[in-house]
């Protein structure tokens, strides 16, 4: 409720910003995850670099793929008909995220910079092969989405390095979708799936499956994907899918009191198969 | 004839100023110069405290200074326990408003900080360094009364502190052996954050010249709180004044007067300045009362064709780290007394006992003691039908007590005031369709959808109550209420009163009372509250007490005072008062209709004295002081609906439907507001809230994150539906409505749940119904569905 003392620093430019930032400075975006930890005093940057208005970051363009500004908020991505042609699975999730409000405010740049395990967009990201670009002071470089998600809290990001954007490949022609099990408490994700399905007649020729919530960090699954993929999608292969994505998450599992490992690993499994039948839906 | 505004649903008159954001809460209160105050608090749920070194906070900027329990030695005495529960042995261990060698409970309060600004307050907070010598620490109140638990008084032994048995244990003892069927069951009864909208909040400010201290404060009773604090810092009664501005709910939680109140009061007389604290929602978790936290264990003795013969518990009630200001009495005097319910069962048996953990305080919060009482008792006439394979309705119909008007003695020493058990039963079971429920039930299993239905039938005692009871149980107060009614020389209405609402509604539904009995436009009377110099004594809202004892004080006060209008009103039209009639707030004479006063026209003539019956003294104004005869009894059936994935374990609330009796009602949208949001209160107890500590007792879910609030998407739209008893020994029938859902609401989706998990072969789980307990529940009975 009291956050520590703190400068604070409105960049005009990704160059301010890079310049502006010290060792122990934060970027503000929509501020939606930053500012709860400072008022719990649980972070204390001592100055902050507001980021949210630079004009770079802002906007969503389309052009063969997605570029979406870092500073994009979760309501535009959910409500650009760009993302919802190419990545609907982006656009579903993003408009999951928290109540109207946080998605006013929060950013995707933000949400994955964060990078809490229950959060929504970068399962789908992890799934649908994205990339995260970003700058620092030593120039540009871009990562894959499942590199750029470590563990818990903990991204490829170096100290001082901006997101910038984040690039998608199209996928209108994928049937893709996230379905997520929100937690009663925080609606945050208990087990959040995505997936990305290239059908070939009746035939899954290609899946890709990411699995967040359950997980310290967005995990993609192979192995579900395997279970899936030549398939006709029947009862055998989902039951095989759902089986084996709980062995692809094996090593990653998260929980929380009310919602233990072991229920969200189970719960990845059902979440699966209602993911596919919503991405066939 | 007189068109009457009772039973009308007038939009609520406190609403424009809530939704708005107008309404003025004790933090919105600026006044110059004031002091922020911040609270060192423990990290640690039981430890010594080997040291505190403030000397870094101290030359902070901003700092003013900061106090330990050294500092104030005693200049305030320990925060008192008003309940004081008779044959118990009853052990109150002192309470100091700073830890004085000890901490019991995480947020138990170390030290105070002064500061020009409440940032600088918290960072001076953080600066000081406070050693501890950690003690193991124990938060199950079963647990804690065991040999070998951590103790945490050294003058309350074995943490207990009360042992409350008023029933003969014999009696019961045979009852049980002889009975054909006899169920039982560990109900754990959850501890619950009231978390009531508005964080407490405290400001205090001294006037050393007049020697007047004034406390603005989030109180649901400020007299009471004027007395409490009258009594911790010393200064007299008279020189005290307590304001509870608007506040934000309560819910229990803004009962008891609590150490930080007691802190700015002494703060702001030491330093001769204002001093503010307002809780942040992290510390109204931790430091504000926790519900419930019981740990009870149940049997009900019955006849193989359904007759309940009998109750029984022992009930370990957990008190926290120090008895808070009510406590000893909700788990005993507000719980044993209602195991009857609506059956006739002749005998009953509590053993409560009150027993000291390193939790947070527990108190009253919203039902106090009877919904801990009605769940068990619902839990059990469920395990009863079960076990005798009967339907659960069928074995409450057999039991309900027949229609009564005007008084039935039960068991358990309560004399209820009138009920038709039966008629608001069969009216809920006609609203849900029960047959065709069952029958749906069925075919649904056929699919493999797991739907259940629980039902409750519910009586419970509130509108606290005879004083002379409230002696009798020993509590340190009376529960009369006074009021008084003032009419203006213009013929506007003050209507001043000693309970303290705060988002109930009642400047609304006590208004209309007074317009219907008094005839003046229900939009020309205020209802004035909650500031200790303006308005009578009252001993405040809680207890689902402000309509019937302080609207029965405005009607008697209104109801003299229209007597008054109506002698007045004779002598000024020289007509006998036998000849005068009344209509619509207007005085005419028999026979000769155009010759009228209103009630306005006579109130003035009041005022202004002119011309007086002889011995009729001036001016427009009566006092009523109230105390009940007995106290209400509202009942009602509610009936809840629901689905069960078991795939996952989610849990679809489908219907709920509720039919109370709450006597006649004043403002029908107004108990519905009171229906809903207690209904929702008590289907989180049942299906999501639970505060958790881990074994060193730190509180687990100390924000919302973890803390599951009840949200809107929970819940079906209800079906009301009621039933009209009054209660016969009250002025104007009325029952209250305050906890009614909350009451009722918790056992019906529990035993919903139960009743749809029963094929899987769950018998039994513990609360909130979680679908991660659930789905695991239905594994380990191995009748899974995934
Ligand atoms: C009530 C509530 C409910 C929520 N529910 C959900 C939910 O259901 N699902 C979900 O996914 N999320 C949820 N969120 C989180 C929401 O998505 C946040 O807005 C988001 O995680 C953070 O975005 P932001 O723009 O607010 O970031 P900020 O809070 O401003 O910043 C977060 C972190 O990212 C860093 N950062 C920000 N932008 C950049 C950048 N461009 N480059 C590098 N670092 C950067 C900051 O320095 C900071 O460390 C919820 C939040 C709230 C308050």
């Amino acid at each position: 409720m009291w956050p520590n003392k703190f400068d604070y620093v409105r960049a005009g430019s990704v160059d301010e910003a890079l310049s502006s930032i010290t060792d122990d400075g934060k970027f503000l975006a929509g501020g939606h995850s930053l500012l709860p930890v400072m008022k719990l005093r649980l972070d204390a940057p001592e100055q902050l670099v507001d980021i949210g208005r630079i004009p770079e970051l802002q906007g969503i363009s389309a052009n063969g793929g997605l570029t979406i500004g870092a500073a994009a908020t979760h309501d535009a991505i959910a409500s650009s008909a760009d993302v919802q042609a190419m990545c609907s699975a982006l656009a579903s999730a993003c408009g999951q995220v928290g109540d109207q409000g946080v998605r006013n405010f929060g950013t995707l740049g933000g949400n994955i910079a964060h990078a809490d395990p229950a959060s929504d967009p970068p399962t789908v990201l992890v799934a649908c092969g994205a990339t995260v670009n970003i700058q620092g002071a030593d120039g540009a470089r871009s990562v894959g989405a499942e590199d750029f998600f470590v563990d818990l809290f903990e991204t490829a990001l170096d100290d001082g390095e901006l997101i910038t954007s984040v690039s998608l490949p199209n996928c209108s022609d994928c049937q893709c979708a996230y379905v997520k099990f929100p937690h009663p408490a925080s609606r945050y994700a208990i087990v959040g799936v995505a997936v990305c399905l290239k059908m070939d007649g009746g035939t899954c020729a290609q899946a890709d499956v990411a699995v967040g919530g359950a997980t310290v960090k967005a995990v993609k699954c192979a192995g579900a994907e395997a279970a899936l993929a030549g398939t006709t999608l029947d009862d055998a292969a989902l039951n095989a899918a759902a089986e084996a994505v709980k062995s692809d998450i094996a090593d990653w599992l998260a929980g929380d009191i009310a919602y233990p490992e072991s229920y969200r690993q189970q719960m990845a499994g059902v979440f699966l198969k209602r993911a596919v039948a919503a991405a066939q839906g | 004839m007189t068109t009457r505004i009772f039973g009308s649903g007038i939009k609520r008159r406190e609403d424009p100023r809530l939704i708005t954001g107008e309404a003025l809460y004790t933090d919105d209160i600026k006044l110059p110069g004031v002091l922020h105050m911040a609270v060192v608090r423990s990290p640690y749920a039981h430890a010594n405290i080997v040291s505190i070194d403030s000397a870094a906070a101290e030359a902070m900027e901003g700092v003013v200074a900061v106090y330990t329990s050294d500092d104030i030695g005693d200049g305030l005495a320990g925060l008192p326990t008003a309940w004081l529960i008779p044959d118990s042995d009853l052990k109150t261990p002192e309470h100091p408003a700073l830890a004085k060698g000890k901490v019991r409970y995480v947020g138990d309060g170390v030290a105070i900080v002064l500061a020009d600004d409440r940032y600088r307050a918290q960072d001076a907070a953080d600066a000081v360094v406070v050693e501890y010598e950690e003690l193991p620490a124990v938060i199950d109140p079963e647990e804690a009364a065991q040999e070998g638990a951590p103790l945490i008084h050294d003058d309350v032994e074995g943490n207990i502190a009360f042992r409350w048995a008023p029933f003969d244990k014999e009696a019961s003892d045979k009852v049980f052996a002889d009975a054909d069927v006899v169920v039982s069951e560990r109900i754990l009864q959850q501890r619950l954050l009231p978390t009531a909208m508005e964080p407490r909040s405290a400001m205090a400010q001294y006037n050393a010249a007049t020697a007047e201290l004034t406390l603005w404060c989030t109180s649901q009773n400020p007299h009471i709180h004027r007395f409490i604090i009258s009594a911790v810092t010393g200064l007299n009664e008279n020189k005290v004044r307590v304001i509870a501005p608007e506040v934000g709910g309560g819910f229990g939680s803004k009962i008891p007067c609590y150490p930080d109140e007691a802190l700015v009061s002494w703060a702001a007389i030491k330093l001769g300045v204002p001093v503010k604290w307002t809780e942040t929602r992290s510390e109204n978790y931790l430091i504000t009362i926790h519900g419930r936290d019981h740990v009870q264990h149940v049997d009900m003795a019955a006849s193989s064709d359904g007759k309940i013969l009998g109750v029984r518990a022992t009930v370990y009630a957990g008190m926290g780290g120090y008895l808070s200001t009510a406590a000893p009495g909700i788990p005993t005097i507000l719980h044993g007394l209602l195991y009857v319910g609506p059956y006739t069962i002749d005998s009953v048996y509590c053993e409560s006992i009150g027993v000291m953990t390193n939790g947070t305080p527990t108190d009253a919060y919203r039902g106090a003691g009877r919904p801990e009482a009605t769940f068990l008792l619902e839990r059990m006439v469920d395990n009863v039908a079960r076990e005798i394979g009967m339907d659960p309705a069928e074995v409450r119909r057999k039991n309900l007590i027949p229609a009564f008007e005007d008084g039935y003695e039960v068991a358990a020493g309560l004399s209820y005031d009138s009920g038709d058990y039966p008629a608001a039963f069969e009216k809920a079971l006609g609203m849900a369709g029960y047959g065709d429920f069952r029958r749906q039930q069925k075919s649904a299993m056929a699919e493999g959808r797991h739907l259940g239905i629980g039902v409750t039938a519910y009586t419970e005692m509130c509108g606290l109550g005879p004083s002379q009871v409230a002696g009798a149980v020993g509590f340190q107060g009376g529960l009369w209420e006074s009021a008084t009614v003032r009419v203006t020389p213009t013929g506007k209405v003050q209507a001043l009163i000693g309970a303290s609402p705060h988002g109930q509604g009642s400047e609304t539904t006590l208004a209309q009372i007074i317009a219907d009995e008094l005839g003046f436009p229900v939009d020309d009377i205020e209802v004035i509250h909650g500031d200790t110099t303006e308005t009578p004594m009252g001993w405040g809202t809680y207890g689902s007490r402000t309509t019937p004892v302080t609207g029965a004080a405005l009607a008697v006060a209104s109801q003299k005072l229209k007597e008054k209008a109506r002698v007045l009103a004779a002598h000024l039209m020289e007509a006998n008062v036998d000849d005068i009639e009344y209509a619509d707030g207007s005085f005419s004479v028999k026979g000769s209709p155009d010759q009228a006063q209103s009630i306005q026209d006579v109130a003035l003539m009041a005022h202004l004295a002119w011309n007086m019956p002889e011995g009729m003294d001036p001016g427009f104004e009566e006092s009523q002081f109230y105390d009940p005869p007995n106290f209400v009894y509202p009942f009602g059936t509610h009936i809840a609906i629901v689905e069960v994935d078991a795939e996952t374990g989610e849990i679809e609330l489908q219907r709920y439907i509720a039919v109370d009796d709450c006597g006649p009602q004043i403002n029908p949208e107004i108990v519905a507001g009171q229906i809903h949001g207690g209904v929702v209160q008590g289907v989180a107890q049942a299906l999501c809230e639970g505060a958790v500590y881990d074994e060193n007792g730190q509180l687990l879910t100390g924000t919302m994150m973890d803390y599951c609030m009840p949200k809107a998407d929970m819940f079906p739209n209800f079906e009301l539906g009621e039933t009209v008893t009054p209660s016969p020994h009250h002025p104007i029938g009325v029952k209250g409505v305050g906890e009614t859902g909350t009451i009722a609401s918790t056992p019906t989706v529990y035993n919903a749940v139960l009743d749809a998990l029963a094929p899987l072969g769950v018998k039994q789980l513990d609360m909130p119904l979680t679908s991660a307990k659930v789905w695991s529940a239905i594994q380990d009975a191995n009748g899974g569905g995934s």
